[in-house]
Formats: structure tokens, C-alpha cells, sequence
């Protein structure tokens, strides 16, 4: 049980991340504060692809003379990094888009307020 | 609301705390995301590109095709903000009449 | 409107460091082959050192040299450098965005893959650039 704590640990903790991302879209009632819960749950998907890319003793993924390429143990698993520059990208539009959003809704409704808007949408 | 989203947050954690046992261990490098694609470009990206730096080389050459959709998404992006912002005056009696 | 910043120090500060945040942008999308960098992160990097000119100067001192169509024009022109590397590697008989098809005269294989590299960086670099800037003028445009 301890091993597999031992084992997992940064998986764990990104889920714990994931978790409050997810807890701050549904729960809040501000508009605001979904759009930082979007952020966080982002950020904590990043940190779980990039903890799994780790390998014990090896370094950056960049030719370094003195290692040579024949023992490729050495050098840390590049592709998720990769994936993560995509997905960092894909952050950064829909923050783009949901604040576009979110401008017109407060010119609209002098509001940010989730139920206060659905209560001026109905009068 | 709120017990509803407390409930359904719950669930989630369990069902990701229970498949998560699975997962490879920290730090091996015998797990099986590093065995079968990325020994090859680990090994063959300086003499096929002459590019030290082996993430720009599978993202600009390996995998040129997804940065290419990705550029067409932030693109589309800021054309959406351009289309949302960008409108000519109106005056604001206009802007305040609910619409049917 | 934004209205320019009123305290001296901030504003002197902000425009001793705009033009090394250009070089430093430019410097990073340059050598993206030898070390960390590459397109996306050279392109985010140029785009701040605009966006810190516009927060501290105002817009009405920084809208002569940097006009407000200006995100646009150069992020579509940074998206068109990118398929265009790919349409002349159609054109000169091979796969489209397989650099080594490249018509440059005096290049081996790999060598023409590296500048491939290259072009395609400067195209993400200038469209990031573009697409972070017109993002910014949207959403501080009054009206």
C-alpha cells in the first residue's frame, strides 16, 4: 500500500489538481471564477503528462556529446513535451475566446453573476 | 447545486484514484511510453535533421502536420475574438432590447 | 482607451525593456535548434514586449508604429510562410512539408530538413506573434 504511494505520487497529486479544476467549474456561481477553474484543471493535465515522462538519471532532451545516442535510457522521453506545446496553445485560445465571451455578457447584463443573469434573461 | 456538484466531484476521484494504481511506475524507464516510438526518434533525429534539440526537431519535421492544425486553431482563435469585438457603433437603445 | 501610465519610474523602466524583450523574443525563435525555444515561445515572448508598450505609453503614442490591423496582417502572413514551405515541397515532387524535397541548390538531405525547420518556425513565431497581439487590441477596444 505504502509502495504503491511511493510509486504514484505525482499522478496523485495531479488528480488532486484535476479534481479542484473541476470543483471550481461546477460549484461557483461567478462566471469568473469557472473560467480560473477551466485554468487550473488545464495546468494540472500538463502536469500529469509531463510527470510521466520522467525517467530516473537521465537528462534534458537535447544532444549532449558526451552521452552519445546508443543507450537511449539516459534521455528524457520527449514526445509528451511535444503534446504538452499543443495543449499550452489550445490553453491560451480558449482563454482568448472566453474572456471575448465573457465581455459581451457584462456589456449585456452590467452582471457576472451566474443566477443573476438567468433572472434578467427572464424578465 | 452545490451537493449535487460535491456528489458528482466525489465520484470522480474515486474512479481516478482507483484506475490510477495501474499506471507505470515514476521514473522507469522501462515503461511502456518509452519503448516503442520514442527510442527512434531519440536515436535517428540528429542524422536525419542535424537539429541537437530533439523536441524542435519532432515538432517542426516528425510531426509537422499537428503544428500545423495547432497554428490553424490559434488562428481561428483570434478570429473568433475579431468577430465577437470588432462591430461598427450602434447606439446603445438598440443594444438593450431583449430579443424574442 | 488606455491612458498612459502616470508614474515616471514604471514608464521609463517599461521602455528600457522593450527593445531587449524584442531581441530576447527573436533570440529564442532563432535558436530553437540548439537549446529550448522554437516557434511558440519566441512568438509569446515578442508579443508581451508590444502588449508592455501599449499598458505603459497608452495607445495614442504607440498606434503610429504599431497600428491596430497590424495583429492581423502579420499573423496571417506568419500561417501563410508555414503552408507555403509545404506547397513548394508539392510542387518540386515530393510529399507535402517533406523538406527534403526543397529546390535549394548545394544542400544535402538533412541539411535542407534543418533550414525546413527553420522557415516553419519563423511562420509559427510570426503567426503566434500576430494572433496574440490582435487578441489583446480586441479585448481593450472600447465600443
Amino acid at each position: 500500500m505504502f509502495q504503491v504511494l511511493l510509486d504514484h505520487y505525482p499522478y496523485y497529486l495531479s488528480t488532486a489538481l484535476i479534481v479542484i479544476g473541476v470543483w471550481g467549474m461546477l460549484a461557483k456561481h461567478n462566471l469568473m471564477k469557472k473560467v480560473i477553474g477551466m485554468n487550473i484543471f488545464q495546468t494540472a493535465i500538463i502536469l500529469l503528462f509531463i510527470s510521466s515522462s520522467v525517467k530516473f538519471g537521465a537528462t534534458v532532451p537535447t544532444f549532449d556529446p558526451k552521452l552519445g545516442l546508443e543507450n537511449t535510457a539516459l534521455y528524457v522521453n520527449p514526445l509528451p513535451h511535444v503534446l504538452m506545446l499543443t495543449a499550452i496553445v489550445v490553453m491560451v485560445a480558449t482563454n482568448g475566446v472566453a474572456f471575448a465571451i465573457l465581455l459581451l455578457i457584462y456589456r449585456r447584463y452590467r452582471t457576472l453573476d451566474e443566477e443573476e443573469i438567468l433572472r434578467r434573461m427572464r424578465e | 447545486m452545490k451537493w449535487l456538484a460535491l456528489f458528482i466531484v466525489c465520484l470522480f476521484v474515486a474512479f481516478l484514484f482507483y484506475v490510477e494504481v495501474d499506471m507505470p511506475a515514476y521514473g522507469d524507464p522501462q515503461a511502456p511510453a518509452n519503448l516503442h516510438v520514442s527510442p527512434y526518434y531519440i536515436q535517428r533525429s540528429l542524422q536525419d535533421t542535424e537539429t541537437p534539440n530533439i523536441v524542435t526537431a519532432i515538432l517542426a519535421d516528425y510531426r509537422a502536420y499537428d503544428t500545423l492544425g495547432e497554428t490553424i486553431v490559434i488562428f481561428t482563435a483570434g478570429l473568433a475574438c475579431i468577430l465577437l469585438l470588432w462591430r461598427s457603433k450602434r447606439d446603445d437603445s438598440k443594444v438593450q432590447r431583449p430579443h424574442c | 482607451m488606455i491612458a498612459k501610465y502616470r508614474d515616471l519610474i514604471v514608464s521609463l523602466a517599461c521602455r528600457l525593456m522593450v527593445p531587449f524583450m524584442f531581441l530576447f523574443g527573436f533570440y529564442v525563435t532563432m535558436f530553437g535548434h540548439y537549446g529550448p525555444g522554437g516557434g511558440f515561445q519566441g512568438g509569446t515572448i515578442m508579443a508581451s514586449g508590444v502588449i508592455l508598450l501599449r499598458l505603459s505609453l497608452g495607445r495614442q503614442a504607440t498606434i503610429k508604429k504599431f497600428p491596430l490591423e497590424l495583429g492581423h496582417i502579420v499573423g496571417v502572413i506568419g500561417l501563410l510562410i508555414y503552408s507555403a514551405t509545404g506547397l513548394i515541397s508539392i510542387l518540386a515532387g515530393g510529399e507535402y512539408l517533406n523538406y527534403a524535397y526543397l529546390p535549394i541548390p548545394g544542400m544535402s538531405g538533412a541539411e535542407r530538413q534543418h533550414l525546413g525547420i527553420l522557415f516553419v518556425e519563423i511562420g509559427v513565431a510570426l503567426g503566434v506573434f500576430g494572433v496574440l497581439l490582435s487578441i489583446f487590441d480586441s479585448l481593450t477596444k472600447e465600443g
